[in-house]
């Protein structure tokens, strides 16, 4: 039987054609939908298996970035979200669909509920207060998160304006660590986080976080912008061993396969 | 209504206001301590506090870092400034926030947005003023308070009918040029004559809306009325010596004909030139300007910029999806002293942060990648800033040629609501700038959404792939006027004005023909499949309407009586016409009615006169000095060389997942690159190579050169990176100051009788191209700024193999370095002479495309052999920059010796101060620095017998760029000289 991704559209994404793409060469099934098709049959997602929140600029990040399809998740979508996520499912939100899964709720405990989403962590603007894209290292922290190899560190490319992860309190930083979420953290090529490294003020260099259960996995990074070597910015100079954005989706099916 | 106020979290501090306060202090501010923010938005409809409580908190205002205050807080010792849009201006943020709370079960009618500016510290009301005006608000479509506003709500004025005719049959030549100039039409007295002249055989008067249409349709931004002109080239004696009939036909059209190549697919007559990339696609490329609307406001002209660019290939054969964006911008100079910038004109550097902004939210929003770019520095563009921008597409070869519309067509207006904004774009963009334009102009600002955009590119899209319409464009300078005026010229259409959805009432009929408001487009579409296409775009929000449908019906032109009208498609006589007309109704009221072949052909071709006839004045000899270490500082710090990675980094440019050859490569991935590669088919080896050529210092003395340079330099930087010189095709963008003075319209023909040589020897085509002429400034006391004679070349070429691209940075140390292509002594217009404040003649260095072609032709075999590890192109500062910038990208050192840099034939001395600083500093075209691995160099040098080609260095690991005893400088030196520009 196919694995079953569903990359979730709405206007102003634009990162899903080449997810999509990623998905495919994982072995997925992909489709793109727009939201308004799910908010009009709720009952699709469960013909999918991994959902797929990918980048953009979701209704142009008014008001906040996400904020707007994460309002629409929470009052339209969230009986069958929540079903999904119950089922055991997958879920990943790269950097606009990171800030979806946050304001949704999705992120970081794993349910979307509008008057609990978005109280206990958020992704702010950068403290540069501008929007950039460049390539960084990222050292893959949790053992629980599905999408990672733990203990390796690699390198993909960030392109937002508001990725500054900021929890609640470090009552809700210390529970992420104990939960073992924080799956992601800015780092230098060597794995050493923090300093330079941090391209956007992250509390504790957070570049991604997943659920308790580690099957939903929010990043700002983009693992669909380096699944070929020549996405790299220095293949030209050196041999780039691996395409480290790929592992995402192949663990991503691997798990899915072998349930 | 209620007012909320949404800021963040004092513990959080605040990068918005921290930008802010910093760029007070850069205007000369230093009374502001600190800058608070907040962002309001005003809810209007029967919501209880609680509601609105419930709608601060849940999603205006985000729980952890921001707090909410409803109702207008106090403002204590601070002074404040609130800056709400006007009314009628698109506000997304505030459609969005509308539809969020719907779904939230709240009950809304409207909603508004403004920012709330807080300043602490001895602020004078003078001092609020000028921060209110010069950097937080933007009168065009902005209003600024001194306290804290609730906007009433808008109120809408109801628009009744009323049509008016212009007299014109009776007047004489004053009374013409009177109409012409009082109107804003931008007509001159030929043109406005000619138009009597129809109407008096039509035996009536124009309606407003069709001296509108004509305007538009005749303007220099859309008639080319310049480049389409009989040239007489005079000398200086006033002697003919050269007529050229229709200069734009016979220079770089041309060319391209006589080139005649088989993989131009669509060239000069659809709104993107369209070449093959494989046998199943085919890749557009269109290159515009912006320039006025972003002289008057520089964040919307740009964003519009770039939306305008992105809808012409999407409008082009039957659709196509952008994957890269370029930007080349010209400003003043950024350090100029705020009391110089001439009345009526931006500060240079508000303007840079405005465009380049701009293009950033559009861009990025619109999720196409910017990949390449250029940015040039000269006080003459303080008035007339230049903001170029480029959109490559890729779209099925099936349908890539240029359609038609049929008779019975549906018209369909997709996309944005009509406006107030941009009226007058067309003709405004056709006149000179003047000290009054900031504010008599504004309304011909448009304002851009990108995200109605980015929908109306997702559906056509889908629409385009079921085959649903038979022809589309996009609808832009001109607006509908334009769009359907262009579509309807053989077949004619028939338009029911009052169809078009509006953003506001109370527009005119004339108003809504010609508005310029954005992300529209115009489709013709069988009638069998509008209903399948009016579903495609209302599942994805998209608004579409029909509006009219093309073909005439076949009644006579008819007199529409003066000031009652007459009524439309249910009175019609069914004689014959000879040629299509086009008919305008308002609620079924004949409104206006045009003869499309006198629209289309009846404009007089210009005649102009032009002079191009100076004296050959060489530079001075440069003096004795046994170190240039400074100089080359010097040269990379200069901001047309500088790194201009503070703008490059604002940009995304890896979305849609093609990248291959970054705008910044090398170790630290902040060298710079030549030119941008990029797969617009995932999944294929096969990409596309961009890049730009362009030098405004060699266009004021020699125009002729010039061009040669920059599209030697265009096609040096596709083939640096790995581009194919065979399916390379090229862009050329002409800004110009004003082309009735003969002088410039001397140089504008010398430019392209260059393209012309220039296609024919490199043997590449032409295949779009786009003129802003009259890019002059009017300052209060009467003095006239012309630009500098400005030719962009934008290059397209196909990379057969992606996996073999090579970028600029030094590899390895040990590797040789080779310089190819002949050193010229030349060195007029080249930035060492500024360096050193030196006054340049205008012996800029001749092009010989004839044995450059050759150079770039090996150099491609040999990149496409694999045996390149580096190839940098040598453009601004020479070999001294060129060999600068490969090191400190690559992280090494470069060792090299002039003894062996290949010369002309007359050179002079190596132990001269001339020859010394032509082999360092000359900016000869046609040459490339390049990084060979030894065991390569036999298999390389055989490739280039018979040419320049000569083993002058190698790559070393000491850091330093060594170049005999002349330089010797620590890479981290020369990288930081050339950072610190712009590291802002």
């Amino acid at each position: 039987m196919n694995i079953k991704a569903l990359v979730l559209r709405a206007a102003g994404t634009n990162c899903d054609v080449e997810t999509a793409w990623a998905l495919e060469q994982a072995g997925f099934e992909a489709q793109r939908v727009h939201v308004n098709r799910l908010m009009e049959t709720p009952s699709r997602l469960a013909d999918f298996q991994f959902l797929v929140v990918p980048g953009g600029f979701s209704f142009g990040d008014d008001v906040a970035a996400g904020k707007i399809l994460a309002n629409q998740m929470l009052h339209r979508l969230s009986e069958p979200l929540n079903d999904f996520v119950e089922a055991g499912k997958l879920i990943l939100g790269i950097c606009n669909g990171f800030q979806v899964l946050i304001k949704s709720g999705l992120l970081p405990w794993g349910r979307v509920e509008a008057a609990t989403a978005g109280c206990d962590a958020t992704l702010g603007w950068n403290d540069c207060g501008q929007f950039v894209d460049r390539w960084v290292h990222l050292r893959c922290d949790s053992g629980t998160c599905v999408f990672l190899p733990q203990g390796e560190t690699i390198a993909l490319p960030i392109a937002h304006g508001e990725g500054k992860f900021v929890p609640r309190d470090e009552a809700v930083l210390s529970r992420l660590r104990g939960g073992d979420q924080i799956a992601l953290r800015y780092c230098d090529e060597s794995g050493r986080p923090g300093g330079q490294t941090n391209p956007n003020g992250s509390v504790d260099d957070i570049a991604g976080l997943c659920d308790p259960t580690g099957r939903i996995l929010g990043l700002m990074p983009h693992p669909e912008r380096f699944v070929e070597i020549t996405h790299h910015p220095q293949w030209t100079r050196r041999s780039v061993p691996r395409a480290d954005g790929k592992i995402f989706f192949q663990r991503a099916f691997e798990h899915l396969r072998r349930q | 209504m209620h007012r909320v106020e949404v800021r963040t979290k004092e513990r959080f501090g605040d990068p918005h206001a921290e930008g802010i306060l910093a760029q007070i202090r850069e205007l000369g501010v230093e009374a502001v301590r600190a800058v608070r923010s907040a962002r309001l938005f005003f809810l209007a409809g029967d919501l209880s506090d609680a509601d609105a409580r419930r709608v601060a908190r849940e999603l205006l205002a985000d729980p952890v870092t921001e707090v909410f205050f409803i109702g207008a807080s106090d403002e204590g010792d601070a002074r404040v400034i609130e800056v709400h849009l006007q009314p009628g201006v698109m506000d997304p943020v505030a459609a969005s926030a509308e539809g969020a709370i719907r779904d939230m079960g709240i009950d809304v009618r409207a909603v508004r947005t403004g920012r709330r500016y807080e300043l602490t510290g001895e602020v004078t009301d003078e001092q609020r003023q000028t921060i209110a005006t010069k950097l937080l608000a933007n009168a065009v479509i902005e209003n600024v308070f001194f306290e804290a506003h609730t906007p009433p709500e808008s109120q809408s004025h109801s628009y009744k009918l009323k049509v008016v005719d212009v007299p014109i049959r009776d007047l004489d030549d004053a009374g013409l040029e009177k109409l012409s100039r009082d109107g804003d039409l931008f007509l001159n007295l030929t043109e406005m004559k000619a138009i009597q002249d129809h109407y008096r055989a039509q035996g009536r008067e124009p309606r407003d809306v069709e001296l509108e249409m004509i305007a538009q349709t005749w303007s220099e931004h859309c008639g080319h009325k310049t480049f389409r002109s009989d040239v007489r080239l005079k000398n200086r004696q006033g002697n003919l010596v050269e007529e050229i009939p229709n200069l734009i036909k016979n220079t770089i059209f041309g060319a391209t004909r006589e080139l005649n190549k088989s993989w131009c697919l669509n060239v000069f007559e659809d709104n993107a030139g369209v070449i093959e990339f494989d046998d199943e696609w085919a890749v557009g490329f269109k290159v515009e300007t912006h320039n006025h609307p972003s002289a008057i406001e520089p964040y919307g002209g740009a964003s519009t910029g770039i939306g305008g660019v992105v809808r012409d290939p999407m409008g082009t054969g039957l659709g196509a999806k952008p994957f890269a964006n370029t930007d080349v911008f010209c400003f003043g100079d950024v350090t100029m002293d705020l009391s110089d910038v001439p009345a009526g004109a931006l500060h240079p550097k508000r303007v840079m942060r405005g465009v380049v902004s701009g293009v950033r939210d559009y861009g990025n929003r619109m999720g196409i990648p910017t990949v390449n770019g250029a940015v040039y520095f000269d006080d003459r563009y303080v008035g007339n800033p230049l903001v170029f921008c480029g959109t490559a597409a890729v779209m099925p070869k099936s349908k890539c040629t240029k359609q038609r519309p049929n008779p019975g067509d549906a018209i369909l207006c997709v996309g944005g609501r009509t406006g107030r904004d941009g009226i007058h774009g067309a003709t405004f963009s056709s006149g000179e700038l003047t000290h009054q334009h900031e504010t008599e102009f504004s309304h011909a600002v448009q304002i851009g959404n990108a995200i109605t955009e980015k929908k109306v590119l997702d559906t056509i899209l889908q629409a385009r792939d079921e085959g649903l319409f038979s022809c589309i464009t996009d609808c832009g300078a001109g607006g509908l006027s334009s769009s359907v005026g262009e579509m309807g010229e053989k077949i004619g259409a028939e338009v029911h004005l009052d169809r078009v959805p509006l953003k506001y009432a109370g527009l005119s009929y004339s108003e809504i023909w010609i508005s310029e408001a954005q992300e529209r487009m115009t489709l013709a579409v069988p009638r069998e499949n509008v209903e399948r296409i009016l579903k495609i775009f209302a599942d994805e929000n998209v608004e579409a309407t029909v509006i009219g449908h093309f073909g005439s019906t076949g009644e006579a032109p008819a007199k529409p009586e003066a000031g009652s009208g007459r009524q439309g498609a249910g009175n019609n006589s069914q004689n014959e016409t000879s040629s299509p007309v086009l008919r305008l109704f308002y609620n079924n009221t004949l409104v206006g009615e045009l003869d499309m072949e006198f629209l289309h052909d009846g404009l007089p071709r210009p005649t102009k006169d032009a002079v191009w006839d100076v004296d050959a004045k060489a530079s001075p000899a440069p003096p004795k000095k046994d170190n240039y270490n400074e100089t080359l500082l010097k040269i990379l710090a200069a901001p047309n060389v500088a790194s201009k990675e503070w703008i490059i980094r604002q940009y995304d440019h890896e979305v849609q997942g093609g990248s291959v050859v970054k705008p910044l490569v090398g170790a630290a991935e902040d060298g710079p690159g030549d030119g941008a590669v990029s797969r617009p088919v995932l999944g294929s080896n096969r990409g596309v190579a961009l890049a730009c050529g362009m030098n405004p210092h060699f266009g004021d003395l020699d125009p002729y050169q010039s061009a040669l340079h920059a599209v030697d330099e265009a096609l040096r930087n596709v083939v640096a990176v790995g581009g194919d010189l065979e399916r390379t095709a090229v862009l050329d963008n002409f800004c110009w100051g004003n082309c009735n003075k003969p002088d410039r319209m001397g140089a504008l023909v010398r430019a392209a009788l260059a393209c012309r040589d220039a296609a024919m020897t490199y043997s590449v085509p032409f295949i779009s191209g786009k003129d802003s002429l009259n890019n002059e400034f009017q300052t209060s006391d009467g003095q006239t700024i012309a630009i500098p004679y400005t030719l962009l070349i934008s290059a397209i070429s196909v990379v057969p193999d992606v996996t073999r691209c090579v970028t600029s940075d030094a590899k390895k140390a040990g590797n040789l370095l080779y310089l190819l292509g002949e050193t010229r002594p030349e060195l007029g217009g080249s930035h060492y002479l500024r360096a050193e404040g030196l006054q340049t003649g205008n012996d800029v260095p001749p092009v010989n495309p004839a044995v450059n072609v050759k150079t770039m032709r090996a150099m491609q075999k040999a990149i496409f052999a694999g045996l390149v590890r580096g190839c940098h192109d040598l453009s601004e500062g020479g070999l001294a920059v060129a060999a600068a910038e490969s090191a400190f990208a690559g992280g090494l050192g470069v060792e090299i010796s002039l003894a062996n840099v290949p010369t002309a034939a007359e050179f002079p001395g190596d132990d001269t101060p001339a020859g010394r600083v032509a082999k360092l500093f000359g900016e000869s075209a046609g040459r490339f620095l390049v990084e060979i691995e030894p065991e390569k160099a036999a298999t390389f040098e055989k490739l280039f017998a018979g040419l320049a080609c000569a083993q002058m260095g190698k790559v070393t690991d000491t850091g330093r760029i060594v170049i005999d005893k002349f330089i010797d400088l620590e890479i981290n030196d020369a990288k930081a000289a050339w950072q610190g520009t712009f590291d802002w």
